[in-house]
């Protein structure tokens, strides 16, 4: 019990000395005690990996009660189950390596006990997050790592595109965060309980019944699924509210690998999983879910391909890998997609750490096209950023290649018009996402060097202090995969995953994967493959290629350029709109109209009789308040008396 | 329970802080340093002595308790009669709160007329608590219009420039008010033949006057919330109000108007309440998005504060009038929390006003630098501002939002929107004046919190916190006087329910 508890809130202990007394401790002695929470943690997590998740432990520790209101109870608890555990253990582990790397990143920085006590909190959130026990709790870990995200993205708040990238961040999430509350409180309704393990005994039951919300009579479990979907959606930057993410690059690149691509984003998959005995019942829901998925997996890889900054590039890649995800858990592949969440957090944090290093060692430079020809002066760098983009584009037998080709897999295997959909929309992606990875290697390590000679002379090879965790997440990224099939979609799925994650017979989307034919076996490994070659021809062979092709489909090329333009529709038709009713409202609304008619309307006889009451008199204060006290007791006088 | 007075205690001992201040004779520098001490050691004991009702307090009990009675006006009927229950007694404690942090902010800020000052914060604490503890109609309102003469000395002498058009806009809307609630009153009086409160509980009025008589007491309480449309006046009320006077006006005096719902309006006049539900419902939901929307366009940080107010208070007065458990459970969270809240964040204001002795957002930026406590402190109260989870704000509106969803879907839904853009306000009013770049020369030597400053905050941060982790601790209180408050009103509409069906 003493290491569950531990696990969870040593990072939180890190935070608040690290916060609280960080200036009075030093910088390294808060680099120490929020590395050392943040190991501890990851070292606790294996035994309770080993427990849980292999031996069956699954268990619930009440904490103390948190809301008591009427009917409606929340406790703060932690839920042990084989999902929490490998989500405890990813999410630690995954962490500890991005502590590490952020002592050296962060070298120069002249705030680092508060970047290292965010970086504590947010994992605190994280881990309270996966082991909710309730959809409270869920909540709390929710909005407390988009906080978190908040104050990083933020971190360099002298920068105003830091600011208004983590402002949009908050927002954003928040839109998503008001369809997951509006959810909550549609669990509770049906349900009368937002405790998981009451929720989903009940679910069964629930399937195909009608309420009337908004007006309307509809499913149930479906609407409210969808309401918890659309928080999913913010936090993982899903298609129409996925605008925050790229732009939250502007935070230091640790937390980029740390929040926006291993952990926090990865939360709504997370949740879709962990909801999976509702989802279940929810058809339309799921279809939902695989539908956005996918969209979001083709549509964030277009953008991905024609991005300059090399941290925006692997941002599309996150957002395109999440899709990828999303539709795994909208087939019912959740192991699938649980198996991709945990890959991807390593191959992915390993591609920004990488990306840092790059950066690290180009004085500050993100441009790619300021790069180029750099692959023999930080040779470990060039290494760990191909084990990445391999095991990204789901080259055999790294870490990607396992679980993507399993969700493409399971996606044929739905046998739905949607898990074709899916199906398709995925191995397009994988062209292209074979192809950006590619092109940022190209152009990033090989050619002409590009970047002005005093950058060149400074190339260097980061410290072993970033190097260390950059091998240790290569490792990871090459045998993660290998290592978890048997258990997280294999042979041994069944005794893994002990009900932590529901499927119904009916959805086999995973059993037929298994037996899928050969050429949906192959085809991803052989597009991803074609995506590598089209990359290495138009970079390498024929880099005037690009330009031609630009410049030749250019409405398009400026379509994707410009991001599908979600940030122009949105400012138009929210920001600047809000800005202006708020205006509006303020000085004609309140000014003109209730003002107007009202107070000063009235008031403006008795200002002028005052006025020269004023004058005459010497104008204080107490004067009215007597008159009003007078008229108070003349008033009681009158009717008292009057009436007796 | 002692044999000892303590509801009176704790209600006239700064009244008796208050004479001592008077009878401080000597230089005007001596005079004004034994005024705050007084004032601070009163408010404290009265603070400790309001601790006594928390610890003792009955959670079972749904009546009334500490209850004392005296006769007063005997020839009339009318008693001097004083109680509390679980509805009031939190807000005893929050103004019990309150007074002392007010003292304390004010204890270098305000340097003319300090005697004045201090005098009027403890009789205006006399009045607060006064009136949530009274059982009589008359005696309420005499401790509630009480109020509005401090109030309106503390704006009139230690205010802005423009304070004479804001005191008279407070003047004229809460007269308006007032006049109205005390002709209700009269009528209640005549027509019910006394003026105790458990006992017009009891009477059941004739519907066809309920509904007269609460528009009376809406046109006090709605000024008081204040709700859409009267909420005009409190923007101006707090800009030129002094920063002690802004933390009372918004964590006190704002609560009068949900805590009059709940103990007149809802359980005297429940056939009235329950027609006048879906106008309350409207009001409520334009406060919501309207107010937000204008507090998003606003270049002075009171006045942003004061409409994001009207936009907490909005989700009160939904939960008031959803009339379930959570929902009224969480309107009183709600209240206990935006006084905390938003009297916190006044505080904030006024640590820089007094350095800078501007409230323009422009006017500051990048304070972060040079104020890293004062940062992190104003970040705590605008996260429970937003409703982040783990803060008070957080409980208060969720509880309202679920009770209401459960009244009614497009009312949860439509209120929820407060969640966005109450986001989007507050994050952009911190961005304006804590990040960015430090530009401005006089900001470069500014002073982060004082001592002092920090003993001020302390205690609100160390409640908004508890208030979000362990909001058992407040709802526990509540839970037994808000059961029967619901009982009571389903229990009448059931009555004439019967009573239609039965004609």
């Amino acid at each position: 019990m003493t290491v569950y508890v531990l696990c969870i809130f040593l990072p939180l202990i890190g935070a608040i000395v690290a916060g609280f007394f960080g200036r009075a401790i030093g910088d390294r002695a808060s680099q120490i005690v929020t590395c050392g929470c943040m190991i501890g943690s990851a070292v606790l997590a294996v035994p309770i990996f080993i427990e849980v998740a292999l031996g069956g432990g699954v268990r619930t520790i009440e904490l103390f009660p948190w809301f008591v209101s009427g009917d409606f109870t929340a406790a703060w608890a932690l839920k042990f189950d084989t999902l929490s555990a490998v989500m405890v253990l990813t999410v630690s582990v995954v962490a500890s390596a991005i502590h590490v790397y952020s002592v050296g990143y962060m070298a120069h920085d002249k705030s680092i006990p508060r970047f290292m006590a965010y970086l504590n909190l947010f994992t605190f959130f994280m881990l309270v997050l996966v082991t909710a026990a309730n959809f409270m709790q869920l909540f709390f870990g929710w909005e407390g790592v988009g906080l978190v995200s908040y104050l990083l993205i933020g971190f360099w708040y002298d920068r105003s595109s830091a600011c208004a990238a983590a402002i949009k961040a908050f927002l954003v999430n928040r839109v998503g965060d008001f369809g997951f509350a509006l959810g909550i409180i549609g669990v509770f309704w049906l349900f009368g309980s937002v405790d998981f393990d009451t929720v989903f005994a009940a679910a069964p039951a629930m399937a195909g019944k009608e309420f009337v919300a908004l007006g309307l009579s509809t499913d149930a479990l479906t609407f409210v699924c969808m309401l918890l979907f659309v928080g999913a959606m913010g936090k993982s930057a899903q298609i129409v509210l996925h605008t925050w993410l790229p732009d939250a690059m502007e935070g230091p690149t640790p937390v980029s690998a740390l929040i926006h691509a291993a952990t926090m984003v990865t939360a709504g998959v997370f949740m879709v999983c962990r909801l999976s005995p509702m989802f279940e019942y929810a058809p339309s829901a799921l279809a939902l879910v695989a539908i956005v998925g996918a969209t979001t997996a083709f549509f964030a890889a277009t953008i991905g391909m024609v991005q300059n900054d090399i941290k925006r590039v692997i941002a599309y890649s996150t957002c395109s890998q999440l899709g990828y995800m999303f539709f795994a858990a909208g087939v019912s592949a959740y192991p699938a997609a649980i198996f991709h969440l945990m890959t991807h957090a390593y191959f992915k944090a390993l591609l920004f750490l990488g990306a840092g290093s790059v950066i690290h060692a180009m004085s500050n430079e993100q441009d790619m096209r300021k790069m180029g020809g750099i692959w023999r002066k930080i040779p470990i760098t060039y290494a760990v950023m191909w084990i990445g983009s391999l095991a990204l584009a789901g080259i055999p037998f790294f870490a990607g290649f396992y679980s993507k080709d399993m969700i493409l897999e399971s996606a044929w295997g739905a046998h739905t018009a949607q898990g074709q959909y899916a199906f398709w929309l995925g191995i397009v992606a994988a062209i292209l996402t074979a192809f950006y990875s590619w092109r940022l290697l190209f152009l990033t390590f090989h050619g002409r060097p590009r970047a002005d000679r005093r950058t060149m002379e400074h190339v260097h090879e980061s410290p072993p202090i970033m190097i260390v965790p950059l091998v240790f997440l290569a490792v990871g990224a090459i045998f993660a995969g290998w290592l978890g099939y048997d258990r997280f979609v294999g042979e041994h799925m069944g005794e893994f995953w002990r009900g932590a994650i529901l499927i119904l017979p009916g959805n086999a989307a995973l059993e037929n994967a298994h037996h899928s034919p050969r050429w949906v076996q192959v085809l991803p490994i052989a597009v991803a493959l074609a995506g590598i070659a089209g990359a290495y021809v138009a970079y390498m062979q024929r880099p005037d290629l690009p330009g031609i092709i630009a410049a030749r489909l250019r409405p398009l090329y400026l379509f994707v350029l410009n991001k599908w333009y979600f940030d122009e529709l949105y400012d138009r038709i929210f920001v600047r709109p809000a800005h202006a009713l708020g205006r509006g409202f303020w000085k004609a609304g309140d000014g003109e109209i209730i003002d107007g008619v009202g107070p000063d309307g009235l008031a403006a006889a008795t200002l002028d009789l005052s006025r020269r009451a004023v004058r005459l008199q010497s104008g204080y204060l107490y004067h009215y308040a007597f008159a009003m006290l007078i008229g108070v007791v003349a008033l009681i006088t009158w009717y008292l008396y009057g009436r007796s | 329970m002692t044999g000892w007075p303590i509801l009176s205690i704790v209600t006239f001992l700064p009244l008796v802080g208050a004479l001592f201040i008077l009878l401080v004779r000597g230089t005007p520098e001596a005079v004004a340093r034994n005024a705050r001490a007084v004032a601070l050691w009163t408010s404290l004991a009265t603070f400790g002595a309001a601790l006594v009702l928390w610890f003792d307090f009955d959670r079972a009990e749904a009546g009334f308790q500490f209850v004392e009675r005296a006769s007063w006006l005997p020839e009339w009927g009318i008693a001097y009669h004083m109680g509390i229950d679980g509805i009031s007694m939190p807000f005893i404690l929050l103004s019990a709160l309150l007074i002392p942090i007010c003292v304390l902010a004010s204890w270098e800020s305000v340097e003319h007329r300090v005697r004045e000052y201090m005098i009027a914060f403890l009789v205006m604490e006399t009045m607060m608590i006064g009136a949530f503890a009274a059982l009589d109609l008359v005696l309420f309102y005499m401790f509630f219009e009480g109020t509005l003469i401090p109030m309106f000395l503390i704006i009139g002498v230690w205010g802005g420039a423009r304070r004479v058009y804001s005191a008279f806009k407070f003047f004229l809307y809460t007269l308006t008010g007032s006049v109205l609630m005390l002709l209700a009153i009269l009528f209640m009086y005549f027509e019910a033949g006394t003026s105790d409160i458990p006992r017009l509980m009891a009477h059941g009025f004739d519907p066809r006057w309920q509904t007269w008589l609460w528009l009376a007491f809406f046109a006090s309480f709605a000024v008081k919330v204040p709700m859409w449309p009267v909420h005009t006046w409190l923007p101006d009320a707090h800009v030129e109000a002094p920063t002690a006077g802004s933390v009372l006006l918004a964590g006190v005096l704002l609560k009068f108007g949900g805590y009059g719902f709940l103990r007149f309006s809802v359980p005297m006049f429940p056939d009235a309440s329950a027609f006048f539900t879906p106008m309350i419902y409207v009001l409520s939901i334009v406060a919501v998005i309207y107010t937000s929307l204008v507090a998003l366009a606003q270049e002075d940080m009171k006045k942003l504060i004061a409409y994001s107010s009207v936009a907490h208070m909005a989700y009160v007065t939904i939960g008031i009038f959803a009339l379930n458990t959570q929902a009224v459970q969480g309107a009183l969270v709600q209240m206990l929390s935006h006084g905390v809240v938003s009297a916190a964040l006044f505080l904030c204001v006024g640590v820089v006003y007094d350095r800078v002795h501007s409230r323009e957002i422009a006017r500051y930026g990048g304070l972060v630098e040079r104020m890293p406590a004062y940062a992190a402190v104003f970040m705590l109260f605008t996260l429970a501002s937003v409703g982040l989870p783990g803060t008070s704000g957080f409980v208060g509106e969720f509880l309202v939002l679920l009770g209401a969803f459960k009244a009614n879907t497009w009312v949860g839904a439509l209120a929820a929107t407060g969640m966005i853009l109450g986001a989007a306000y507050m994050l952009w009013l911190y961005r304006r004046v804590i990040f960015g770049k430090l530009v401005k020369d006089d900001l470069r030597h500014i002073r982060d919190l004082s001592k002092r400053e920090i003993a001020v905050f302390a205690p609100l941060v160390a409640i908004t916190l508890w208030m979000g982790i362990y909001p058992a601790s407040f709802t526990r209180v509540m839970d037994a006087s808000v059961a029967q408050l619901i009982a009571n009103y389903d229990a009448a509409l059931a009555r004439k329910g019967a009573k239609v069906a039965g004609e």
